[in-house]
């Protein structure tokens, strides 16, 4: 039998109250083997109290090369932003 | 459209493009891996990092022979620590280059097979306890004056791998010394054996800043990739500026009759390195070349019935209760 293990993306919080962020990858034949190499991988100094784990095949990604398509329509849009907006210096919390 | 006017147009296309990938390296954007980069690129970068990784990997035996023979628990965990390290500094690399395209076990078969380098100074033999100090100095400082410019190279997933490779990699160094600095300051017989490891990876540690600069063929290309920041030769002269007072203090005598601090240019002046010796180990007739090798592949193939193991049984548990769903 000759069968590789997959690909798996690591995410982990650092401590609760920040989100997941992206650590890096590795390779697990499971679910639960990929959190246990992402602890001794990504987690020998404490740096996270949570981990999850999502084979890399499952995350879908915008091309970068359709980015004009995709981002640029917000670059023209000030009126977003509350800077965009003049009020006399005098008005105060706002 | 003809063949001649579209192949024409093509290489305009790609041209233009490679304009805007220099321009963005010229800014210091991060290239991305699913970002437009010349083959060449890809290439140099996959040979690199997979080097790279192949280096921390096969960096873990010629450690890994002392841990059970470590003189105290103290030292002990704390060399374990160390090569638990290198084997994740390993697979954050191989993680980083799988981005560009190549699979893990390309790379595997790469090294395996012997067609993949990886550092030359693996390849010498680690006779006394003597040589964990002076690895730890020696080796890892030489390491971590070649990585920490690289935390800012162009490629975003080296750059991230290094960032934290090289956090970790400072205890690596102080480890080392203070082994060195506990001989020092013991019996003669235990300052000589630390005189005998200086001895010993001295030359080599200075060999593995690379070939001079007139005979590295990579620089060029490299340092205008923000691959490479400073050249072998600039970064060969740091590691000895620095390391000769550290030497100094431990009373150890550094093996070169021409090392000489000059006045005129502020750094030490040094003798003549043997690149022959260089290329001998790089070509594979080092010391340990083959027993090195030998050890991987044993590894590998007796760990084989292990992986192939974890898959059966995940194929048999796909839906695992005991793992919880992150949402």
């Amino acid at each position: 039998m000759k069968k590789n293990w997959p690909l798996w993306e690591v995410f982990v919080r650092s401590k609760n109250g920040l989100e997941h962020r992206h650590f890096g990858s590795l390779h697990a034949p499971d679910a639960e083997m990929a959190i246990n190499n992402a602890r001794d991988v990504y987690t020998r100094r404490n740096e996270g109290v949570s981990i999850w784990v999502v084979e890399s095949k499952n995350i879908k990604a915008s091309n970068p090369e359709h980015n004009g398509e995709m981002f640029e329509p917000a670059a023209d849009k000030a009126y977003r932003h509350p800077t965009f907006y003049e009020l006399p210096d005098d008005v105060e919390h706002m | 459209m003809s063949n001649v006017e579209k192949n024409t147009s093509q290489n305009e296309k790609s041209k233009s493009l490679e304009d805007i990938f220099e321009a963005k390296i010229a800014r210091d954007e991060k290239i991305e891996p699913k970002d437009w980069m010349p083959e060449k690129y890809r290439k140099t970068h996959i040979r690199q990092i997979s080097q790279h990784a192949h280096s921390e990997i096969v960096g873990m035996l010629p450690e890994g022979n002392w841990i059970s023979r470590a003189p105290s628990l103290r030292r002990k965990v704390a060399l374990l620590a160390k090569v638990q390290d290198e084997a994740g500094h390993g697979l954050y690399l191989y993680s980083a280059c799988e981005t560009l395209g190549i699979s893990r076990e390309e790379m595997y078969e790469q090294l395996h097979s012997g067609k993949a380098k990886y550092s030359s100074i693996f390849n010498y033999p680690t006779l006394t306890w003597a040589d964990m100090g002076a690895i730890g100095w020696l080796v890892d400082g030489a390491a971590i004056i070649n990585q920490v410019p690289l935390c800012s190279t162009s490629f975003g997933p080296y750059a991230r791998a290094m960032v934290r490779v090289c956090k970790e990699e400072s205890f690596h160094q102080r480890q080392g010394y203070e082994i060195m600095m506990t001989l020092c300051n013991g019996t003669q017989e235990q300052k000589d054996m630390a005189q005998d490891a200086l001895n010993r990876w001295w030359w080599p540690s200075l060999m593995m800043l690379g070939p001079t600069d007139d005979e590295s063929i990579h620089t060029e290309q490299s340092m205008k990739w923000k691959l490479k920041r400073k050249t072998n030769d600039e970064l060969r002269q740091q590691f000895i500026d620095q390391t000769v007072p550290q030497a100094d203090i431990l009373g150890l005598k550094i093996p070169d009759e021409d090392l000489k601090y000059n006045n005129d240019t502020g750094h030490y002046d040094f003798g003549k390195i043997d690149w022959d010796e260089f290329w001998q180990v790089v070509k594979g007739h080092g010391p340990c070349n083959k027993e090195r090798l030998k050890a991987r592949n044993e590894a590998w193939d007796n760990g084989a019935w292990v992986r192939d193991a974890a898959v059966a049984y995940a194929e048999k548990h796909t839906d695992d209760e005991s793992i919880r769903k992150a949402i």
